[in-house]
């Protein structure tokens, strides 16, 4: 069977964000591939790793510097890849729509998709590609088992955890806890090198119209009393209670 | 017109319903709003004291709650009413849901906004870059439209009686209900509930513990009032239920106070929480990165600080 895992590249959790008159600043920043698509990577290798004989494709959608993330990909274990390179930015919808036509033509299985990236904090391009596609999906996964055809896992829900049981094709966004990823090793890191990396363009997928856009951007930033209270414990705990009343007037 | 789509939990109306009716008149601004509810009768006419149209779901096929059977319905009490903007809660059900009704209504998502307005065209903001940076999202012409709105954030809107029921039969189709749903486990409650709560004592690896975690934040969550959070680290490590993780990959909540105990302050967690009032941390690392962003902080050992808050909450409340 043919797995793609969907990835993007996104800034370190790490990076200091700074934002200027045209929005996000990202220069000098070092950027990683998103920890909620590692846990696609490493479930995919370990579905072959337990006897499933797949293929594994690394997707990503995004400008030239998405290759790093990429290769980390293919150092993990993913076959090849393709990157669709773009400076376009897209919103979720849009992504999908171009996306769900790589995944078409690859003929995937099964599609693992990032349950919630840190650059766009979007939760929306996993459901997304699978109503594109028409496929079923299960999102905020944490556990997966393949068998006879179809997926068993378990997710997450508003008010706890539930079992669900997924004909293929499907597509499976992912969750911190899902697995653990591993660290690529050097010689991997070589033989990445050499992996097939294909190009694709935005037009060649038939082109997109997004439907929304992005007009601003502000640093989120909130004045805070940044207060240290000194003194032992029992008099520093008082001084709290005093000021959580008197002066923050939260008690 | 504008049409909420919710779903009744435990039979009754959650908050972030009634915090969607307010975003849907603020989107309306004098337009017809109308409803739709999934659960019980009951929780339509709830919605009737505030909207004047509902529609009652009830169908097998929405038993359990499947994304694609809800997205199904959603769409055909749209085309009913001939609605072109959606709004649902961006809640995991609306975040599962929504993205798929917009692909399927070929409308522009805006998801998981904090606010809205309609003057020059419609905007939303919203968090991005785990909630560090507020973005604001234009819909680009005047197409459909699907809105997810972030629980939490928007006040209740006043009540309008007199609205009406009427019930809604949805046609399915096979794919609707392809997905079987298995064992359900719902998270532990009793406590003030977490979203919900206007204090928040939250802990993390610090507290050494599960038995720690318990003895340590229990007490100082009763004196409060409080709801209990827990990082990543502490769920990760079995101490405390995955309902009580606020972060990136959990909950998000803006209490007026948040008491973060034994918490390092990675992005991540502070990206479910960093938009609360009022923030307080006990930690015996001055230079964690959690007192970046107090208005009060304790450096100390929480095994020590924490019961002396509790004392001296009680004393306060005492006097
Ligand atoms: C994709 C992804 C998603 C994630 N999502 C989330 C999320 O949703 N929520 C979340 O919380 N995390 C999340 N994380 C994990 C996050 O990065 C941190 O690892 C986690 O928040 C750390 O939890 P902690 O603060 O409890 O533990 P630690 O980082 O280990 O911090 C423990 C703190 O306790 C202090 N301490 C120790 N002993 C004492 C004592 N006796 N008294 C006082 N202080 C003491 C230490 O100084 C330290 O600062 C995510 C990570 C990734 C990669
Ligand atoms: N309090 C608010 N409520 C709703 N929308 C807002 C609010 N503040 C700003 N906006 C939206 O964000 C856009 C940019 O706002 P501003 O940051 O004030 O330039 C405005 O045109 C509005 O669409």
């Amino acid at each position: 069977m043919k797995i793609i895992t969907v990835l993007k590249q996104v800034p370190d959790a790490e990076a200091r964000i700074r934002a200027g008159s045209g929005g996000v600043e990202l220069d000098g920043v070092t950027f990683v591939i998103d920890g909620m698509d590692e846990y696609g990577v490493e479930e995919a290798i370990r579905l072959r790793e337990a006897g499933h004989d797949v293929e594994i494709v690394a997707l990503a959608l995004g400008p030239a510097r998405y290759e790093e993330a990429i290769r980390t990909a293919l150092a993990l274990g993913a076959d090849r890849a393709v990157h669709v390179e773009t400076d376009v930015e897209l919103d979720p919808i849009a992504q999908a729509r171009v996306l769900a036509e790589v995944v078409r033509q690859e003929g995937a299985d099964l599609v693992f998709v990032g349950g919630k990236q840190a650059d766009w904090d979007s939760a929306a391009l996993g459901p997304a590609l699978a109503e594109v596609l028409g496929w079923p999906h299960s999102d905020w996964t944490t556990e997966l088992k393949l068998a006879g055809g179809a997926l068993e896992v378990r997710h997450d829900t508003d008010d706890g955890q539930e079992s669900l049981t997924l004909p293929l094709p499907a597509v499976v966004t992912t969750q911190q806890g899902l697995n653990e990823p591993r660290y690529p090793t050097l010689p991997n890191i070589m033989k990445a090198k050499r992996k097939e990396l294909a190009k694709r363009s935005l037009d060649e997928l038939g082109g997109a119209q997004p439907l929304t856009r992005v007009v601003a951007q502000e640093i989120q930033t909130r004045e805070r009393r940044g207060r240290i209270i000194e003194g032992d414990a029992a008099s520093a705990a008082a001084e709290l209670v005093r000021l959580l009343r008197d002066e923050a007037k939260v008690l | 017109m504008i049409l909420i789509v919710t779903a009744a939990v435990n039979g009754s109306l959650p908050k972030s319903a009634l915090e969607l009716v307010t975003v849907a008149r603020e989107l309306a601004g004098g337009a017809p709003v109308a409803a739709a509810v999934v659960g019980p009768e009951a929780a339509a006419a709830q919605l009737a004291g505030y909207v004047p149209q509902v529609r009652s779901l009830q169908a097998p096929e929405l038993e359990p709650l499947r994304a694609e059977a809800l997205t199904t319905a959603a769409q055909q009490v749209a085309a009913e009413l001939g609605a072109n903007t959606v709004v649902m809660s961006a809640n995991r059900l609306g975040q599962s849901v929504a993205p798929r009704l917009a692909v399927r209504l070929g409308a522009a998502l805006l998801e998981d906004v904090i606010a809205v307005s309609t003057d020059g065209g419609l905007r939303a903001k919203r968090y991005s870059y785990l909630a560090r940076v507020t973005e604001t999202v234009e819909v680009a012409g005047g197409g459909a439209t699907v809105v997810t709105v972030k629980p939490n954030v928007f006040p209740l809107p006043e009540a309008q009686p007199g609205g009406s029921v009427a019930p809604f039969a949805p046609t399915f189709g096979a794919q609707d209900t392809r997905v079987t749903v298995g064992e359900r486990s719902a998270a532990a409650g009793g406590r003030v509930k977490l979203e919900e709560a206007k204090a928040v004592v939250a802990g993390g690896r610090g507290l050494g513990s599960a038995e720690a975690f318990d003895q340590l934040v229990e007490p100082l969550a009763d004196a409060l009032g409080a709801g209990i959070a827990a990082t990543r680290a502490v769920v990760d490590a079995g101490w405390r239920p995955y309902a009580e993780q606020v972060g990136q990959t959990g909950k998000s909540v803006a209490p007026d106070l948040y008491l973060a105990l034994g918490i390092s302050g990675a992005v991540q967690h502070l990206s479910g929480m960093n938009r609360s009032k009022v923030i307080v941390a006990v930690n015996k690392d001055a230079d964690a990165p959690i007192f970046k962003i107090v208005d009060y902080g304790i450096v100390g050992d929480v095994a020590q600080v924490a019961p002396a808050i509790a004392a001296a909450l009680e004393e306060s409340q005492g006097s």
